[in-house]
């Protein structure tokens, strides 16, 4: 195994972490939720931090399988808000972290079940009235009740960010991939539930939801006024050909044209 | 004296419109002689109909018999660009309501996100000719782009200001309430996207405490009463639902508005709230190593094949190029790359702006991996191999030497360029 960064200073740091339940990709099992156990990843190899996880949602057998995959990482346990189905977790999230009251709370950027729609972790930030960063990668220091932290660009950039403390950041799935779940500890691992009331989430009632279907591809529609052109664009042959070739050329001939077409994409940096 | 020479040949190509060198011929014969008339084999004076006149403005073939421009003939004529036709200019003097946009205008331009989400914005405002709505852009900081009017925008609010330059959530939420404040939109439009919609988005929702719809794919209209699609719980459920106030859109959400140009009428915003307290400082992009870019997002791949001898140059010209590696999976089952770096069918599907396949096939496990690239770039010894055919740029040539002159250019490049600073 690695080394784990251990430069990392953060005296007493306090992390909570919000988990929720996933599924496998492939077997649809429940399990981890990716972009939730990166953060998990996140915040446990910050050293001098203190981990906690939380997660509210209905306590079901199937919830609990679902949350020891996180224990499995090498997490004592786990606080289980107990709500009913539908609820909307933000007013009893924001109760727990008011009085617990830790410095960086990590959640993933999209939840894999229910609406997805991303916007827990403002929500809380603005009723916390706490900074918000979206599309963590890694947290390079926490110093000064500031931590100087990546975020993630498309593409694979990176930009630097220093944010004040105490702060809710969403994690990007481009932050490291978590380590495996073991199943010892899995099942050492206590998950204590707390039970709060709910608040159903009236709205969700007038949604109707459905499996995904696949996204009509776009085509390709020509918008001439004059017949020639649009004849032209439809019996047109798509894909292939109209490349330039160059054969019998030196190797610096050939260079110099890559060279070229590089420049024009700009995407060489000298 | 000089004396007439006749080339049967070419003459023949030239009457034969279906021979392969007919164009080159008939461009030879442009530069010597009147391209639409030549002296046919016995003598005869040919005219070939289809060359005379040139295209007119609006795609229709006009002749011109006055003679005034005999010196441009079709050949030329033809492979000018083409003008642009005018669009016809569409203005919006009163409008019933207003569909605020904030496009991300990565790198000062709409990205086409952007405008497909000018085209949703669009249909929203169109929807009913009793009640016509304006789209206003909002725009931060500095910007190149010349094409708003072609985008379907009618009002621009430009908010020019060093501070709102970059990544500046805070204070652009900031802004956005200056606008909710004095314009009230009836819809606030963002692109869902990892640009800076996505989070400026959710965060003036949240701000004006309004629940949006997020990964919105489509718009429905059901008797006069907006519904839109969304993409729910990582993209495993579709969420039917009325449409609410904020909109945060997916790529491909609507057609781009391409068939008016619009007004673009800027608009002064009257005040502005007093900032409030800034959390978050941008300190600038990172450098990052393009080998540690994951593959699906790398911008630059250095891809090699079955056609790579030496390795350790391949892997050398990649660090130079600053370019990340791929390689085919021949490559991957020999042992000289690592199995997440094959690309296609049963590896990684790329999307890179340049791809350059060094000694690849072309096999088609191997191009469906590279549909999505903007340019490929072939090296490869075999001209008749169906990478070539795919490429946009394709060498002809052993890539061992062409890598070697490659490296040796850019390193010249950079030598030069270093002089440059340094004087
Ligand atoms: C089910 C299945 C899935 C597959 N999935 C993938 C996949 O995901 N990705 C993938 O890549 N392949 C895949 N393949 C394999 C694919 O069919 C081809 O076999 C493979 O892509 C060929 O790799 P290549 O182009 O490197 O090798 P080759 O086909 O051997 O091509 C080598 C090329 O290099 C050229 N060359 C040789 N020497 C030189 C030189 N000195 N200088 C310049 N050029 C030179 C040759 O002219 C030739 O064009 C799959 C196959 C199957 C059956």
């Amino acid at each position: 195994m690695k080394p784990r960064e251990s430069d990392k200073k953060s005296a007493s740091l306090s992390i909570s972490v919000l988990v929720s339940t996933g599924r496998h990709p492939i077997t649809g099992r429940p399990g981890r939720a990716d972009q939730d156990s990166r953060a998990v990843e996140l915040a446990m190899n910050l050293q001098g931090g203190s981990v906690s996880l939380l997660h509210a949602g209905q306590p079901t057998e199937e919830c609990k399988e679902a949350l020891r995959g996180y224990l499995g990482m090498g997490i004592d346990r786990i606080s289980l808000i107990e709500q009913s189905e539908h609820a909307d977790i933000t007013e009893v999230l924001t109760k727990t972290l008011k009085s617990s009251n830790p410095s960086l709370v990590l959640a993933g950027t999209q939840a894999e079940q229910g609406e997805g729609s991303g916007l827990l972790p403002f929500l809380l930030a603005e009723s916390l009235g706490w900074s918000l960063v979206s599309g963590l990668v890694s947290i390079e220091s926490v110093e000064n009740g500031q931590a100087t932290i990546l975020q993630a660009l498309p593409r694979g950039q990176r930009r630097r960010l220093k944010v004040r403390l105490p702060a809710i950041a969403t994690v990007d799935e481009s932050a490291e991939r978590a380590r495996q779940s073991a199943f010892g500890p899995a099942r050492r691992g206590t998950i204590e539930t707390i039970s709060e009331a709910s608040h159903i989430d009236e709205t969700l009632a007038s949604f109707e939801i459905k499996k995904a279907r696949v996204r009509p591809k776009r085509l390709k529609i020509v918008k001439s006024s004059s017949a020639r052109d649009r004849f032209k664009a439809a019996a047109a042959k798509s894909g292939g050909g109209g490349g330039q070739v160059l054969s019998d050329v030196s190797a610096q001939e050939g260079a110099e044209a890559i060279f070229k077409l590089l420049q024009e994409e700009n995407v060489l940096k000298l | 004296m000089s004396l007439t020479r006749k080339n049967p040949r070419l003459e023949w190509i030239a009457r034969n419109r279906l021979h392969p060198e007919h164009a080159q011929v008939m461009a030879e014969l442009d530069a010597s002689s009147s391209p639409s008339q030549w002296m046919g084999p016995n003598g005869l004076l040919r005219r070939d109909p289809h060359r005379v006149g040139r295209m007119g403005p609006n795609g229709l073939k006009r002749i011109d018999r006055s003679g005034l421009l005999a010196g441009q003939a079709y050949g030329s004529g033809g492979k000018q660009a083409k003008a642009e036709p005018q669009k016809p200019l569409i203005t919006i003097d009163d409008p019933a309501f207003i569909v605020a946009v904030v496009p991300d205008m990565a790198g000062g331009e709409l990205t086409s996100h952007d405008k497909d989400v000018l085209g949703m914005a669009r249909q929203l405002a169109d929807a009913d000719p009793q009640r016509q709505g304006a789209v206003l852009a909002v725009v931060f900081g500095s910007y190149r782009e010349t094409r708003f009017e072609h985008a379907g925008i009618d009002r621009l609010v430009f908010l020019e200001d060093e501070r709102l330059e970059g990544y500046s959530p805070e204070r652009r939420l900031n802004r956005l309430e200056d606008i909710e404040r004095e314009l009230t939109p009836e819809r606030w439009l963002f692109p869902d996207s990892q640009l800076g919609g996505a989070e400026l988005g959710r965060r003036l929702s949240v701000r004006l405490k309004e629940r949006p719809a997020t990964h919105v794919w489509q718009l429905l209209s059901e008797d006069g009463e907006w519904r839109c699609e969304c993409r729910g719980a990582r993209e495993r459920s579709d969420i039917v639902r009325s449409l609410p106030r904020c909109i945060l859109a997916l790529e491909e959400c609507a057609e781009p508005v391409s068939e008016n140009r619009y007004e673009v009428k800027p608009v002064e915003l009257s005040s502005t709230a007093p900032e409030t307290m800034i959390r978050i400082d941008n300190l600038g992009q990172v450098e990052v190593d393009p080998a540690s870019v994951a593959l699906g997002e790398a911008e630059f791949i250095l891809s090699g094949g079955n056609g790579v001898k030496n390795w350790d140059r391949f892997h050398n010209a990649a660090l130079q190029l600053r370019a990340a590696e791929g390689a085919s999976r021949v490559a991957v089952d020999n042992g000289f790359m690592p199995r997440e770096r094959q690309v296609g069918a049963t590896g990684t599907w790329v999307s890179a702006r340049v791809y350059i396949a060094v000694g690849i096939s072309g096999a088609i496990q191997h191009l469906q991996g590279i549909e999505r690239c903007n340019k490929v770039v072939a090296i490869n010894n075999d001209g008749g191999c169906d990478m070539v055919k795919r490429a946009d740029l394709a060498i002809i040539g052993d890539a061992e030497g062409v890598l070697e002159a490659l490296v040796e250019l850019i390193e010249q490049k950079r030598s030069e360029e270093s002089h440059h600073e340094a004087a």
